[in-house]
């Protein structure tokens, strides 16, 4: 392992990442030394995507990815990696919110005074959320609702069935009337989906 | 004559098989067939009192298992294939050994047991069943995954095994075979140690012998370009050619035919001649699905035969036992050990599958066909046990197959009826899903990965690849990508030198004409969508009559009853629009390995339609940013109107910011998305002549780009029709083009220069 943590010392401020993401550094009971891999592997895919080697992406660079230009929200999680602002993604907040797809920890022991793992349900779901919620006000509005499932739904579908789908989508979340979608409102929706298995990613274990 | 008539009849059966899918679905094709196998043989049997037609292990292994072995290699997902060829080799080399010895031995345990009363066998020859007893058949393991989609790892990890481990199997099995003839006092260390040598040699001389023939036909693909009419017939040759080079020099065929598949796939494909392609992979398809049946429906007729049964219960039972039972724990314990090293670690669902998935077919037949009756006497009772474990898996297990891996499925998802809300998000989460992953680039970009690229890009392409082959690769978009990037400097400079509204202004519009460029396969999906520029300088209003009509239907309607009636209608409406009309998440569309249909994507137009709202909705908000317009404040409002305002309507400040500043890049960004998006807009053509302008080899409709291309590009990320890439840079200052310089050579000096001045 010693080349690996040659190459672990490499990348600026990796303890601290490493601490505040999970992906941890000692081995754990039952397998061998798997995560700094995917630090490492994740910063090769950094330095891929960073074509210009400037030490940080931008949404050019996310650009780049043709894949991505298939999915319909594609451009709305290219926005999720750049801090409303800022239009740079350096390689700490690039592994901070992939680090969100890690799989849910399960047998992790409950601090109780230490904060939620970046990837608790919680914290997964919060990421969906702001995707929805374009103006950060904590509240899915029709409007964003309505662009969200434009984005979603092919172009046969005309407006006013739009309109019926998200009038009935709000209905059944909203539960205190007031015509848009709160965090907890939207939590509560999606009690039965099994968001562990459905955001996340095997290989950020 | 009886041949053919035979043969004719089982043809004829087969569609009305196929016609009856009910029937397909529970029982798999190759169950079916060996049935059909079955009665044919009963009714050849009834005619002649003898079973006139057999399998013999020739006509098996030179007629009929090459090409299908052929066919799986041309079309194996290589990067899958590489990247999971570590744990694909364990099983294949592990598994298959343990196989083989746990299988024998025990055997030969309850032998000596006397369990199986009086047999005229020894160690050595339960030891040699073992060996060709323990293989996964390739021919089965595709047979059956066909109607079992199962995840791509698992499938590859399955497949991939039965391919490898043919390299083991003839190995063990000529050891054996050659143990047994020697006898049992003359072994000693020294035929072991040359038992593992031939192993080593067998094994990666057929491997290598494999690549030089992929090589040889990459080689002879690049040369034929006089000659397209026949290069499909090359691959065909070539291929069988290394099949019986390396049988002649006893080493593995099965592994040089799959080198042979692997290694040339993406050569041949750039280098032969679009219509070629397709050629070859109809061709491959109808040979390989035609021997499979055929060898299915053998392995039924063989069995309506009264001299070769012998009937020994402890044997035959025991075998069944000892095959399925090692199998599981050879699995899991070989996966307990790789999931050690593995990145993405091989669930115990997948492990279940791919110990029940370890299906015995027609080379365990065809190896025990071969066998020496003199040196084996109970040759007869080992064709029988092979034949009976060959119908357990592939029927049995076969039919349960799919069950199996449904009941295991729906115990991790629920199927609860879901809101609309729920069925929404599940959506959102698969394609934010697919998108972190393709952020996360799945293969991954390891030193190992991009040197090896970097060193087939500059050496191994340079020898085996046309040179416009090569060229029009990744050349074609990195070199778009800096001239476009020159032509964006310039149209903004441009620009803002007649004042930033010269832009916005302009009475022109831009004319977003799919139509032109990707043919009139999409006229349907895809209307002519234009955006009116003139509309957000003027703000113009336009309501679509619906949306008054709507405004007028009373929120209080005395009639309860009508409108909860209103109320279920629109509510089974708004499910059954989101289940017929969200989009698909690329998760869906990733590879189902089918015998019959090798389309990648199926949902094409899908795929299309996303793309091109993605690049518009890329193009109007860097505009809007750009120029200082922000087109989505003023249309908020009027989102109830035709489609073609819908992408302006998308992105509220947040993402404006998005394009802002980087100016020269986004810029290329969407300009180098506009390019395959065809637009055509009159601000960025020149004022050119007309005559010029139709002179221009890239406005024409010719073939200057290689014809392969779309093979080429089988993969998502260039729709498959795109038969040419119009280059819509359309330059000022001179009249070189990329294309120019591709039709002619000399030319390529001034594109040198304009790429040196990058």
């Amino acid at each position: 392992m010693g080349s690996t943590n040659s190459t672990l010392l490499k990348i600026p401020n990796v303890e601290v990442l490493m601490q505040e993401t999970g992906l941890k550094l000692v081995a754990e009971e039952n397998c061998l030394n798997v995560s700094p891999a995917h630090i490492i592997r994740l910063h090769d895919r950094f330095k891929a995507l960073d074509k210009e080697g400037r030490g940080h992406l931008c949404p050019h660079d996310f650009g780049a990815i043709k894949e991505l230009a298939m999915n319909p929200i594609g451009d709305r999680i290219i926005g999720a990696f750049f801090s409303p602002g800022k239009e740079t993604v350096d390689f700490h907040t690039f592994v901070k919110i992939l680090a969100h797809f890690r799989p849910v920890d399960k047998d992790r022991p409950k601090e109780p005074n230490s904060p939620e793992p970046i990837n608790s349900r919680s914290n997964k779901l919060k990421f969906a959320f702001q995707l929805y919620d374009q103006d950060k006000d904590g509240k899915i509005s029709r409007d964003e609702l309505l662009q969200v499932l434009r984005a979603m739904l092919g172009m046969q579908v005309t407006d006013e069935q739009l309109e019926s789908i998200a009038d009935r989508t709000i209905q059944e979340a909203d539960l205190d009337r007031d015509d848009t979608i709160s965090f907890e409102e939207f939590r509560k929706s999606l009690e039965k989906i099994n968001i562990d298995h459905k955001m996340s990613i095997r290989f950020l274990r | 004559s009886k041949l053919s008539s035979v043969f004719s009849l089982s043809l004829s059966l087969y569609p009305v098989i196929e016609l009856n899918h009910h029937v397909i679905s529970v029982v798999p094709e190759s169950g079916l067939l060996i049935i059909l196998g079955f009665i044919l043989g009963g009714i050849v049997w009834g005619a002649d009192k003898a079973q006139t037609f057999k399998l013999l292990p020739p006509t098996f292994f030179y007629y009929l298992l090459p090409q299908i072995i052929l066919d799986a290699s041309y079309f194996m997902p290589n990067k899958l294939f590489f990247s999971n060829l570590g744990s694909i080799l364990i099983y294949a080399i592990f598994g298959t050994c343990w196989n083989a010895a746990t299988v024998g031995l025990s055997l030969w345990g309850c032998y000596e047991a006397g369990v199986m009363g009086n047999l005229d066998i020894g160690l050595l020859q339960f030891l040699l069943f073992g060996s060709l007893i323990a293989a996964v058949d390739p021919v089965a393991v595709i047979a059956v995954f066909e109607e079992v989609h199962v995840n791509e790892v698992l499938f590859i990890l399955v497949f991939g095994e039965s391919l490898l481990n043919d390299g083991v199997t003839v190995v063990l099995y000529n050891v054996f075979d050659a143990f047994v003839a020697l006898g049992g006092p003359r072994i000693d260390a020294e035929e072991i140690f040359k038992g593992i040598f031939s192993f080593v040699v067998v094994a990666f001389g057929g491997s290598f012998l494999g690549v030089v023939f992929a090589v040889l036909l990459s080689l002879l693909t690049r040369c034929t370009k006089h000659i397209q009419i026949i290069e499909a017939g090359f691959v065909f040759v070539v291929g069988y050619l290394a099949y019986l080079t390396a049988d002649m020099l006893s080493l593995s065929a099965i592994l040089s035919v799959t080198f042979c598949g692997i290694c040339c796939q993406k050569y041949v494909n750039a280098n032969m001649d679009e219509k070629s392609v397709t050629t070859v992979r109809h061709a491959m398809k109808v040979l390989a699905n035609g021997s499979e049946t055929m060898i299915f429906v053998f392995l039924g007729i063989t069995a309506i035969d009264t001299e070769i049964w012998v009937w020994n219960t402890g044997f035959i039972l025991l075998t069944l036992l000892f095959v399925f039972i090692y199998r599981i724990i050879g699995v899991f314990l070989l996966t307990w050990m790789l999931n050690k090293f593995r990145l993405v670690p091989i669930e115990v669902i997948d492990q279940v599958v791919m110990s029940y998935g370890g299906l015995r077919g027609a080379v365990a037949y065809g190896l025990a066909a071969m066998l020496d009756k003199d040196k084996i006497p109970e040759k007869n009772l080992i064709i029988s046990t092979t034949l009976i474990v060959v119908y357990f898996t592939v029927i049995l297990q076969g039919i349960t197959m799919k069950p199996l891996v449904q009941w295991l499925k729906v115990k991790r998802a629920a199927h609860a009826d879901l809101k609309l809300i729920e069925k929404l998000n599940n959506r959102a989460f698969d394609h934010i899903l697919s998108a972190v992953e393709d952020i996360c680039g799945r293969i991954g970009d390891n030193w190992w990965t991009r040197g090896w690229n970097r060193f087939e890009e500059n050496y191994i392409s340079w020898l085996l690849m046309k040179p416009k082959a090569r060229k029009n690769r990744d050349y074609l978009f990195s070199i778009f990508h800096k001239l476009n990037l020159e032509d964006a400097v310039n149209y903004v400079s441009e620009g803002e030198r007649q004042g930033s509204l010269a832009f916005i202004r302009s009475d022109e519009v831009a004319n977003v004409d799919f139509k032109k460029q990707f043919g009139s396969e999409f006229t349907d999906v895809m209307p002519d969508i234009m955006v009116d520029m003139s509309n957000y300088e003027l703000g113009i209003e336009n309501f679509s009559v619906t949306s008054i009509v709507k405004d007028t239907i009373p929120s209080v309607s005395l009639d309860i009853h009508g409108k909860d009636r209103k109320n279920v209608a629109d509510d089974i409406n708004a499910h059954h629009l989101l289940q017929q009309h969200l989009y698909r998440s690329r998760k869906n569309h990733r590879h189902k390995f089918s015998r019959s249909h090798f389309s990648i994507n199926q949902s094409e137009d899908e795929v299309q339609e996303i793309f091109q709202r993605t690049m518009r909705s890329r193009l109007e908000s860097f505009k809007s940013a750009k120029m200082g317009v922000n087109p989505a404040k003023k249309i908020t409002k009027h989102h109830k109107k035709d489609l073609t305002h819908k992408m302006a309507n998308g992105h509220p400040d947040g993402t404006d910011h998005l394009y802002g500043d980087e100016e020269v890049e986004g810029l290329s960004m969407f300009l180098s998305c506009l390019i395959e998006a065809g637009i055509e807009n009159p601000v960025f053509l020149p004022a050119m002549d007309s005559p010029t302008h139709s002179s221009l080899p890239w406005l024409m409709e010719t073939d200057a780009v290689a014809p392969s291309q779309r093979a080429q590009w089988r993969l998502l990320w260039t729709p498959n029709r795109l038969r040419r890439l119009a280059p819509m840079r359309v330059s000022t200052c001179s009249t070189d083009s990329f294309l120019m310089a591709d039709l002619e050579e000399h030319e390529e000096k001034p594109q040198t220069d304009h790429e040196e001045e990058m």
